[in-house]
């Protein structure tokens, strides 16, 4: 057999691993781009010692407790307090100041892993004198990492980063007023945690919420299929109030997309996105 | 398998770290504005790099080149640059994906990602070029390439600023030929006639 049916075969039955992760624990990865599951699930195959992708089906059927590795293993984690700066500088600068008038104001932060850019956008609103008006809905489908996030406490050592990145993005207070250094860790302040309610989401299985005034979804969907992507943003698109915003990631955008006519283009740069009023609902959900 | 044999191919993959902006910029700059295939390359580059690079060598050279974006479908006579601090990967329906997933080898873009993903997807109507660079990323990704068919190709150590990358992809990869970097876009408009 050539190595060209092998890498065929291959990437069939890592399709059939995916159908079964599914079948069994309701995760559904079926629809995420090919390329960058098939390095995840060989990777941890890799660290597993695992040699045979039927090897890992079978261990994935029969033990459960493996599942909540390899989950973490399929899933990208990756994120940083106000990563990307000048993204931060133009939620600063020019959405922030969209919502004075909003009451109260009501962001999904979609995909939050871990919660540091939650808690970015906390100390955003609070430096605004908005945080007592704002309700942060962080989800994210993974479990074990919104335990983290719940409970807002960071290594220390990258606190020196969030601090480069908060200057960058404009903030002028000192950093470390926002958390509290104990034995090497840094504990997020009780106010800016009160503002922020994390919860378990699957963007691609599960209903949306409504009326959001601004939604954050930034390198998600980057893993996602076109196809995955397109019904994400329909989702979006419903739950968002006219006149509210979505920010990507600074490499995705809408511009190939189906929904590209009902958003105005905030900062192409920082591909942030305003939905346009609907002329047949325009009564609806306007603050 | 010999390699004179005409066939068309649709894509060339190339990585290259330090020393690699030079090398990038005069292989690009010796070729046209239309060709057959697409150019996708890594570049390693710090993290916080704008997309300087990619709008001057666009002006410069007379092909469209142009940082990538998530989703993008690829087209041809067209080079796409992986963005600082993001995998590029190639999908099976010939579209970019990007992921900050962990680091490969110290480096994100990695070589290696682009280079696996691509010759999957491209098989044996790839090429897949290892230029100049102090560490040993794309080796794998190039005797990936070579084991699936595809054309490989490395920089002559001797012309590299940095030889390490070539000289590891050359004992790992074992590639079909070993060019001086003058002679590498002249080779890929000859293969490009070649159909």
């Amino acid at each position: 057999m050539g190595e060209i049916e092998i890498s065929r075969n291959e990437k069939l039955e890592i399709d059939l691993v995916l159908q079964a992760v599914y079948a069994k624990y309701g995760y559904d990865f079926r629809n995420y781009a090919k390329a960058s599951i098939r390095r995840r699930v060989r990777h941890s195959m890799e660290k597993h010692g695992l040699p045979r992708i039927c090897d890992l089906q079978h261990k994935l059927i029969y033990d459960s407790a493996f599942f909540e590795q390899f989950l973490l293993d399929l899933t990208v984690n990756v994120t940083e307090m106000f990563r990307d700066p000048p993204f931060f500088k133009t939620l600063r600068e020019k959405v922030i100041p969209a919502l004075q008038d909003v009451t109260p104001i009501k962001i999904w932060h979609a995909g939050c892993a871990t919660g540091e850019e939650a808690y970015s956008i906390a100390i955003l609103f609070q430096e605004a004198g908005m945080a007592d008006r704002v309700r942060i809905y962080a989800t994210d489908a993974n479990e074990a990492v919104l335990a983290v996030a719940k409970k807002g406490i960071y290594a220390l050592d990258h606190m020196r980063q969030y601090t480069t990145n908060y200057q960058k993005s404009g903030g002028i207070a000192s950093f470390s007023d926002y958390y509290t250094s104990r034995y090497g860790n840094a504990i997020m302040n009780q106010k800016l945690r009160k503002r922020i309610v994390f919860s378990d989401h699957n963007l691609v299985t599960d209903d949306v919420f409504g009326d959001m005034d601004l939604i954050l979804c930034r390198n998600v969907m980057i893993y996602f299929s076109r196809e995955l992507q397109e019904r994400v943003f329909e989702k979006f698109t419903q739950c968002l109030c006219a006149g509210g915003f979505l920010c990507l990631g600074t490499k995705e955008s809408i511009r190939y997309s189906s929904i590209s006519g009902k958003y105005e283009t905030l900062m192409d740069g920082q591909r942030i996105y305003r939905k346009r009023q609907d002329p047949e609902h325009s009564d609806e959900c306007i603050k | 398998m010999n390699k004179n044999v005409k066939k068309e191919y649709r894509a060339v993959v190339i990585g290259a770290s330090s020393g690699g902006q030079a090398a990038v910029s005069t292989i690009l700059g010796g070729l046209p504005k239309k060709f057959q295939f697409s150019i996708m390359i890594v570049i390693h580059r710090g993290h916080e790099a704008s997309d300087f690079l990619e709008r001057s060598l666009d002006k410069k050279c007379k092909c469209r080149v142009k940082q990538a974006d998530d989703k993008e479908v690829i087209e041809t006579s067209t080079v796409y640059v992986a963005p600082p601090d993001y995998h590029m990967l190639v999908e099976d329906d010939g579209s970019l994906s990007l992921s900050i997933g962990l680091s490969i080898n110290y480096s994100r873009p990695s070589i290696d990602a682009l280079f696996e993903s691509a010759a999957e997807v491209f098989c044996d109507e790839l090429v897949g070029i290892v230029l100049t660079g102090a560490n040993n990323d794309g080796s794998r990704g190039l005797k990936r390439i070579g084991d699936l068919g595809g054309l490989t190709v490395v920089q002559d150590p001797f012309s590299a600023e940095s030889p390490t990358m070539p000289r590891s992809a050359i004992a790992m990869a074992h590639p079909n030929h070993v060019l001086p970097l003058d002679k590498i876009s002249s080779f890929l408009l000859e293969l490009g006639k070649k159909k």
